[in-house]
C-alpha cells in the first residue's frame, strides 16, 4: 500500500484559556457538555486519525459544530492544535517555524471559503491571481497565469470587474480559480458550495468533478450536505461532537452505517440517487457461451431459468430466450447467433444511478444486464434489487414491494 | 465645632497640605522644564524649520499661484468642477476681504498638523488593532485627550516650550489625532475575518497582510477618521493662537477681547470656509476611491 499524502494522527484541538489542563478529560472520555459546564472549556475536536491518499477526493462530513471546519484548518495550522501530528507528504506540519509555515501555505495547499473570502478592493484577475502575488512573482506573469485559470472555470471577460460585481456562484468560481492558480497539491475547501442555491451548487459539483479529473488534486472536501458527500466523494468521514463516527466510501457509508448518527444522515438521502447499479447487481449465473444457434439451445436447457446472457470473447452480445431460440429452424442451428434472436433488454452501465434505471427495471421481463465500457458483462440486476434501496438500511430482507411503496425517492432538503 | 462636623461639610484635606502637593509637583515639573526644555525644544527643531518652511513657502508665493495650486489639488482628489470652482469663489472672497495671509498660516499650520496626526495615529491604531492589551492601555489615554480641556494641557505644553509655533502645534495634534487612531483601529477590527483568513492561508506573512488586506479595507473608516482630525484641527486655531500660533485664530482672539463683531465674524466664516473645503475634498476623494466596495483602487 502506498503511504497516504496527508496523516493526522491522535488529533486534539480545546478551545479555552487552558486547554492543557482540560486534555485529560477529554481523553477520560467525559461528554463535551459536561466538559463544557465545568471548565468553561469547549472540545473542538477529539481523538482525530486520518490519512488521506493522493489524487483523492475525500469529504469530512458533519452537522453544524460538529468540528469539521475546525479540522480542516489543522492541515494547513490556521488553527493550532492542542495536541497531535499531523503529516503532509512527509513533513511535520506541527514543527514547521513561521517562516517555513508560509512557504508550505504558499506552495502546498490552497483553500476555498465558505464565503468566497475575495479582496473586495481588487478585481476578479488580481484575486485570482493573489496567490502567486504573495509567492513574489512578477506581474505580467502572475497575470497571465491568473487569465488561463479564469479562462478554465469559464469567467472569461470577467477580469476587470469587481468581486462585488458578481453573483455567488461566479464568486466562488473566482474562489476556485484563485486556489488552483498557486498549483498547490492540495485544495482545502471549507463548505465551498454550502452558501450557494441548489442549482448553481449542482452546477459547481458538476465542475469540480470535471476538473479533477484532468487535474487530480488531493482535495479535502467540508460539507453538511450528505447528497454533496455522496456525489463527490471518493471517501467520506463523518464528524460528530467533535469526534469521527465513520470513514468509508460513500457505498459503505450508505449500506452500513455505524451508528445511528449516521443512519439519521443517511435517511434522508435519496439513495437511488447516490447508490450505483454496481452496489446492487447479482452475479451473472444464467450466461450461454455458445457461437451457434444449436449450442446455445442445448446449453439453455442445462439451465434453470428459460432466459440467459450471450456472452462471447468480444463481451456482452445479448439476451437469448428458450422461446426464441426453439422459434428458429432447426436446419438453421448450425449458423452463427444473428441479431435477430435477441431479446430487447436495455443495458446498463455499473456506474448508473440507480434512480435512472427503475423504469427500465420494472418495464423489462428480465433482469436487466450490467455492461462496463469494455463489453464485458459484469452482473444483473432486477426490480427486486432495485427494491432493496429503498428499504430501510438495517432490514434490506423485507418484501421488496412493500419497502418500495414506503419510502418514495423524493430528495429532502436537507 | 463638634466632633462630627464632617456629616455638614466635606471631609477635605488641609489647605496647607494641598497647597504643599501643588508647589511640589509644579516645583517638580518646572524643574523638569529647566533641565530638558532645551534639548526636547531640539528634538522638535526638524517640525519647527518646517513649519516656518511651509508657511513662508506659502506666504512668498504669488496669491494666483497658491489658487491655481488648490484648484489644482481639490480636482485631483475630488474630480467635480463644482467643488473646484467653490474653493476658488470662497478664497478669492478671503483674499479681498484682507485675510489672506492669516488663512495661509493657518492652512500651513492645519496641514502640517494633520500630516502629523496621520504618521502618528494610523500606527499608534495600528498597533492598537494588533493587541488587546496595547487596545486597553490606549483608550483611556484618548478618552483623556478628548474631554481634557484644552487650555489644561496648553500650560505644561507653554512651561515646557515657551510660546510659539511648536506648542501650539503639539496642543492641536493631541487634540486632533484621537479620531485617526480609533477609527484606524476600529476599521482594522472590522475587516472581514475570512477575508484576512484567506490571505493567510494562502502563505500571506503579517505585513503582506496589513498592507494588502487590512489596511485597504479599513480604508474607508480611517478616511473618516482622518476628515474628523483635520475637522478638530481647524476647531482649535483659536485656542492654538492664545499660545502665539499666528493665522485666522489671532483676529478672532483679539475680537473676542475688544468686541469687534465683524472682525470676529469674518474671520471666523474663513475658518468655516477652510473647514468646508477640507471636508468636502477629503469625503469626495474617499468616495471615489473607495467605488468597489471600499477600499484603495490600483491604477
Amino acid at each position: 500500500m502506498t503511504k497516504p499524502l496527508i496523516e493526522v494522527k491522535g488529533l486534539y484541538k480545546v478551545f479555552g484559556s487552558q486547554p492543557q489542563k482540560v486534555l485529560p478529560r477529554v481523553k477520560q472520555g467525559q461528554s463535551k457538555d459536561q466538559i463544557l459546564a465545568e471548565t468553561g472549556h469547549t472540545v473542538g475536536l477529539k481523538e482525530i486519525d486520518l490519512h488521506i491518499n493522493k489524487g483523492e477526493i475525500f469529504v469530512i462530513m458533519g452537522l453544524s459544530g460538529s468540528g469539521k471546519s475546525t479540522l480542516i484548518r489543522h492541515f494547513n495550522r490556521l488553527i493550532e492544535p492542542s495536541e497531535g501530528e499531523i503529516w503532509v507528504d512527509g513533513t511535520d506540519v506541527m514543527k514547521l517555524s513561521q517562516g517555513q509555515l508560509q512557504e508550505f501555505r504558499r506552495h502546498k495547499m490552497s483553500m476555498v471559503f465558505q464565503r468566497f473570502g475575495l479582496l473586495p478592493h481588487r478585481n476578479v484577475l488580481d484575486n485570482v491571481a493573489y496567490g502567486l502575488e504573495i509567492q513574489g512573482i512578477e506581474k505580467a506573469h502572475r497575470q497571465k497565469v491568473a487569465g488561463e485559470w479564469l479562462e478554465t472555470v469559464g469567467l472569461n471577460g470577467y477580469a476587470a470587474q469587481y468581486p462585488s460585481q458578481l453573483s455567488g456562484g461566479q464568486q466562488q468560481r473566482v474562489g476556485l480559480a484563485r486556489a488552483l492558480a498557486t498549483d498547490a497539491e492540495i485544495l482545502l475547501m471549507d463548505e465551498a458550495f454550502s452558501a450557494l442555491d441548489p442549482l448553481i451548487r449542482s452546477e459547481m459539483q458538476d465542475q469540480l468533478i470535471e476538473l479533477q479529473s484532468s487535474l487530480h488534486k488531493t482535495i479535502i472536501f467540508i460539507t453538511h450536505d450528505l447528497d454533496e458527500a455522496l456525489r463527490l466523494g471518493d471517501r467520506i468521514a463523518i464528524l460528530k461532537d467533535g469526534a469521527l463516527v465513520q470513514q468509508g466510501t460513500p457505498d459503505e457509508i450508505l449500506l452500513h452505517p455505524a451508528d445511528d448518527y449516521v443512519e439519521a444522515f443517511v435517511k434522508d438521502v435519496n439513495r437511488a440517487r447516490a447508490l450505483t447499479v454496481e452496489t446492487v447487481m447479482k452475479p451473472p449465473v444464467s450466461r450461454i457461451t455458445a457461437e451457434t444457434l444449436g449450442e446455445a439451445l442445448s446449453q439453455m436447457k442445462r439451465l434453470k431459468d428459460d432466459y440467459a446472457y450471450h456472452v462471447t470473447e468480444e463481451g456482452y452480445q445479448g439476451v437469448l430466450t428458450q422461446e426464441g431460440l426453439e422459434q428458429v429452424n432447426k436446419s438453421l442451428h448450425q449458423q452463427e447467433i444473428s441479431e435477430e434472436v435477441y431479446e430487447d433488454v436495455p443495458v446498463v452501465s455499473p456506474d448508473t444511478p440507480i434512480e435512472q434505471i427503475v423504469g427500465d427495471t420494472i418495464e423489462s421481463d428480465y433482469s436487466l444486464p450490467v455492461v462496463d465500457d469494455d463489453g464485458n458483462l459484469k452482473g444483473l440486476v432486477a426490480a427486486e434489487n432495485v427494491a432493496e434501496v429503498f428499504a430501510e438500511p438495517e432490514s434490506s430482507d423485507i418484501e421488496p414491494t412493500e419497502a418500495a411503496n414506503e419510502e418514495e425517492p423524493e430528495p429532502k432538503a436537507s | 465645632m463638634a466632633d462630627n462636623s464632617w456629616l455638614t461639610s466635606f471631609p477635605k484635606m488641609e489647605r496647607g497640605e494641598l497647597a504643599a502637593i501643588r508647589k511640589t509637583l509644579d516645583g517638580a515639573y518646572r524643574q523638569f522644564s529647566r533641565d530638558y526644555g532645551e534639548s526636547i525644544e531640539a528634538f522638535f527643531e526638524p517640525l519647527l524649520s518646517f513649519l516656518v518652511w511651509f508657511e513662508r513657502l506659502l506666504l512668498a508665493t504669488p496669491w494666483w499661484i497658491v489658487l491655481a495650486a488648490v484648484a489644482a489639488l481639490v480636482y485631483a482628489a475630488s474630480r467635480s468642477w463644482k467643488l473646484c470652482v467653490g474653493s476658488i469663489v470662497s478664497l478669492l472672497l478671503i483674499g479681498y476681504l484682507g485675510m489672506w495671509d492669516d488663512t495661509m498660516r493657518t492652512l500651513s499650520i492645519i496641514t502640517v498638523c494633520t500630516l502629523l496626526a496621520i504618521v502618528l495615529g494610523i500606527p499608534i491604531g495600528i498597533a492598537m488593532a494588533r493587541s488587546n492589551r496595547t487596545q486597553s492601555i490606549v483608550t483611556p489615554m484618548l478618552d483623556i485627550m478628548q474631554t481634557m480641556p484644552a487650555f489644561v494641557y496648553l500650560i505644561p505644553v507653554v512651561m515646557l516650550l515657551g510660546i510659539g509655533k511648536i506648542p501650539g502645534l503639539i496642543a492641536v495634534v493631541i487634540y486632533a489625532i484621537p479620531p485617526v487612531i480609533r477609527l484606524t483601529n476600529l476599521g482594522i477590527r472590522l475587516v472581514d475575518r475570512e477575508v484576512l483568513e484567506a490571505a493567510t492561508a494562502f502563505g500571506a506573512n503579517p505585513r503582506q497582510r496589513l498592507l494588502g488586506v487590512q489596511l485597504p479595507l479599513a480604508m474607508p473608516t480611517i478616511m473618516a477618521g482622518i476628515n474628523q482630525t483635520i475637522m478638530m484641527a481647524l476647531s482649535m486655531v483659536v485656542i492654538a493662537s492664545m499660545i502665539g500660533v499666528k493665522g485666522l485664530g489671532q483676529p478672532v482672539l483679539k475680537s473676542i477681547t475688544n468686541q469687534y463683531f465683524t472682525l470676529g465674524l469674518l474671520n471666523g466664516l474663513a475658518i468655516v470656509a477652510l473647514a468646508i473645503i477640507f471636508d468636502r475634498v477629503s469625503q469626495a476623494y474617499a468616495k471615489r476611491t473607495q467605488a468597489h466596495l471600499g477600499g484603495l483602487q490600483h491604477d
